[in-house]
């Protein structure tokens, strides 16, 4: 009896051993979490630990902070109700929910819904936008701390078509681009009020891309990414430290790997920048490189895009040379996640979760599941663990 | 000698002293959220007030959901949290909850409409029997969000009907769901029932109150999206006789227009046929019997500029990004009589098919989304009649 509680014991202390993925694309929002472990190299019935209900339509990835699971929804006939739910990480509970009434526009591209950001968090609180422009700050035990109305403020900036950029924290400052046609911004706010710490105005132009993370600490950057370009900010005060033109997708975000800048423009063009206040240097373009809806994926001296095609393609860093490509199951616009620099995550829009291969000469498909649902947002990872969301289901594999 | 002047410092104290003891523990902090403001004012202070309201018990429930009137959509939502967050706590802790009050602030109707929804939503939760016996009663609910459970139990109830072949008492009941319904994904099934299955007329445009009969002008000038800022003639003076300079320099003039178009659509390409970089401008009047709060209610994938009794409501620069019907939500004072209503539609110089588009949809209507009619609104125009009527002028 006591060897078995003992071994449960060291059971419950090993299944919470969680790492966070605050974030889209979690740390830095470049979708590559080396320090994580132990992630599931098969998508499977049996790796399905479990698997929970959603209230209502959204495509915003989940996010990790400790033993706890994020995502947020939105319900009802025109998507006004928005909710964040919070969830065990290791049984998938339920531990709170909180509902608000949007306060801004609901209307969205039937494709995609009121909850396309995905929430961020700096350990201790969770930052919720919506479509709607409410952006929500609750403590992770769901105790609302600040609650912004975007739209009550600036009632011109929307998109008809549904917002969809995540914001992330820097420092003491979220950071959010509400980039649309009309009243387009980009704005710092403070952690623990929700008041703007700055705004600045952005490209009157429909955009979904999210901002980056460049660098670290004290000398981190934020990179603005529009269809003019990519605009680098001091995340504390939203001063300008350099410009990067020649256009960008509104889609697919960029990726940072240390100092460089991994652009989906003109297919995929690399800079290397920081905040010395030099001029970024362009290191290369490759024009057929071209990512589709998800964003690159840098891993170690690999970069990895999928097309609209749904190929995937693997190519050098430093060169911009293709290495490999090869196919997998689209259409896609969920984007690639990692750990390690042997496998690759990625679902279809269709459901199929699928695991390459990254070890051998080229990429393979070593694991397919479907899911049955429509997947839109892209996976997160922990210790162990994946979680992807649909507008019905949490699912998490893995330990 | 007592004076005046020592007594009343004295009796001010009393009596702020009074209130404060007569205050119950959730005045403050409900005060304090309902003072959040623009760009995060008082968001730290309704933190601490959440807080404070949060930690008490269930007793906060009824008076939060009565603050909620007259509240302001973030106040609402602070409000909300507390209420769901004190229920769900007290629910799993098995202590009492007060059903009956919640009961009863669901019934009465003068309560604020989304406080009584979150009611009736928590009333289900712990009573869902007695709570579901409240839905027929609904189906003429000031509160859109409680109809709407009524309206989906009558259609129900047609449908089955229907399928028994029992087609007057169908109509009968789609009916009074039509009466009742105020969501468009709603109206539209039950109009499909009834026009496809019951070969019942339905005036759909006098349903949602859209604006039919309008004046059009066009084209003026929108080279490089510029005439959306442009002040042409008719922002200036309503003269519906007059004669402008348009776009390349010939002369327009208003013309009657009327549209048979079940959601009311406003289509300028219909008079004008199908142009580029153009601005259009529509014309209408609408009779009140009173003074009274209302809502414009557009859908418009140009952008577009409202005025209202010749005041500038509100304009939007975006295009083609997509409509739908009340895709926004203008508040507006009507007055007794004559009320004026001038929309300009910008288009630009997108050339893909699905930037064809040169219209909008208008109607009035109160906050729940019923229409308010125009006290000489003419006739919804048949489907056969010409939508493009010439000026007699």
């Amino acid at each position: 009896m006591r060897a078995t509680l003992l071994f449960s014991s060291i059971l419950l202390f090993a299944s919470i051993a969680h790492a966070d993925w605050l974030n889209f694309r979690g740390p830095n929002g470049s979708g590559y979490a080396p320090e994580l472990a132990g992630l599931p190299t098969e998508l499977s019935a049996e790796t399905k630990a479990w698997e929970v209900s959603l209230p209502g339509r959204g495509l915003g990835s989940p996010i990790v902070v400790g033993d706890k699971v994020f995502v947020t929804a939105a319900s009802g006939p025109d998507q006004k109700q928005l909710h964040v739910l919070c969830f065990s990480a290791d049984s998938g509970k339920p531990l709170w929910e909180r509902k608000f009434w949007a306060t801004g526009r609901t209307m969205t591209n039937n494709k995609t819904n009121v909850a396309a950001p995905t929430p961020a968090s700096d350990g201790e609180h969770i930052y919720a936008l919506f479509s709607s422009n409410d952006l929500i700050c609750l403590d992770l035990d769901g105790n609302l701390r600040w609650m912004r109305g975007l739209t009550l403020d600036y009632p011109n900036a929307s998109n008809s078509l549904g917002l969809a950029s995540s914001p992330i924290v820097a420092g003491d400052t979220i950071i959010a681009q509400i980039e649309n046609d009309s009243e387009s911004f980009a704005a710092g706010f403070d952690l623990l009020t929700g008041e703007n710490k700055w705004k600045i105005d952005r490209p009157k132009a429909a955009n979904w891309t999210s901002p980056t993370i460049l660098g670290n600490g004290n000398d981190a950057i934020i990179a603005l990414q529009s269809s003019k370009g990519i605009l680098g900010v001091v995340p504390a005060t939203g001063s300008t430290l350099f410009q990067i033109e020649g256009g960008a997708s509104t889609i697919p975000s960029s990726s940072a790997a240390g100092d460089l800048l991994f652009i989906p423009s003109n297919g995929l063009t690399v800079y290397r920048a920081d905040s010395s206040g030099d001029e970024p240097e362009k290191l290369w373009n490759e024009s057929t490189q071209r990512p589709g809806t998800g964003s690159p994926l840098v891993i170690g001296d690999k970069v990895y895009i999928i097309n609209n095609a749904a190929v995937l393609t693997c190519s050098d860093t430093k060169t911009g040379e293709r290495l490999w490509r090869t196919r997998v199951k689209g259409p896609i616009s969920s984007s690639a996640v990692s750990a390690d620099e042997k496998f690759l995550y990625v679902f279809s829009e269709n459901g199929i979760g699928q695991v390459v291969d990254l070890s051998g000469e080229e990429g393979k498909v070593v694991s397919e599941f479907e899911l049955g649902e429509t997947i839109l947002g892209t996976p997160a990872l922990d210790n162990g663990a994946l979680f992807v969301r649909s507008d019905g289901h949490l699912w998490k594999f893995g330990k | 000698m007592i004076t005046l002047a020592r007594i009343l410092p004295l009796a001010i104290l009393l009596a702020l002293g009074t209130a404060q003891l007569s205050a119950e523990p959730w005045t403050e902090p409900l005060g304090t959220i309902k003072k959040v403001g623009p760009e995060g004012s008082g968001n730290a202070e309704a933190a601490e007030a959440w807080k404070e309201l949060t930690s008490q018990g269930s007793a906060v429930i009824i008076p939060t959901l009565g603050a909620m009137e007259n509240a302001g959509p973030l106040a609402l939502n602070w409000m909300r949290t507390a209420v769901e967050t004190v229920f769900d706590r007290e629910l799993a802790a098995g202590n009492d909850l007060p059903t009956a009050e919640i009961e009863s602030f669901v019934l009465d109707r003068d309560n604020a409409p989304n406080a009584r929804r979150l009611a009736f939503d928590l009333f289900t939760r712990v009573s869902p029997d007695a709570a579901a016996a409240l839905i027929p009663g609904m189906i003429d609910d000031p509160s859109a969000p409680l109809r709407r459970d009524a309206v989906a139990q009558l259609v129900a109830e047609g449908k089955a009907l229907l399928a028994d072949d029992k087609k007057d008492a169908s109509a009968e009941v789609l009916g009074r769901a039509l009466d009742g319904a105020r969501d468009v994904d709603q109206i539209d099934i039950i109009a499909k029932l009834l026009r496809e299955d019951l070969e019942q007329k339905v005036d759909l445009p006098e349903h949602f109150g859209f604006l039919m009969y309008w004046n059009l002008i066009a084209p003026f000038d929108n080279t490089d999206r510029a005439g959306f800022d442009t002040v042409s003639p008719p922002e200036e003076k309503i003269d519906l006789e007059a004669k402008y300079t348009g776009k390349d320099g010939k002369e327009i003039a208003w013309q009657d227009y009327s549209t048979s178009n079940d959601y009311g659509m406003v289509d300028f390409n219909q008079p004008f046929s199908p142009m580029k970089q153009v601005v259009g401008y529509g014309y209408t009047e609408f009779e009140s019997t009173e003074a009274r709060p209302a809502q414009l209610r557009l859908g418009c994938k140009n952008a577009w500029k409202i005025w209202f009794n010749g005041k500038l409501l509100f304009g939007r620069d975006e295009y083609h990004r997509g409509a739908r019907i009340d895709q926004y939500i203008l508040p507006i004072d009507l007055k007794q009589g004559k009320n004026t209503i001038l929309v300009k539609a910008c288009q630009d110089e997108q050339e893909q098919d699905w930037t064809v588009q040169w219209e909008f949809q208008l109607r009035i209507c109160d906050e729940t989304g019923t229409a308010i009619l125009s006290t000489d609104r003419k006739p919804t125009p048949e489907p056969e009649t010409p939508t493009r009527r010439r000026s007699e002028n």
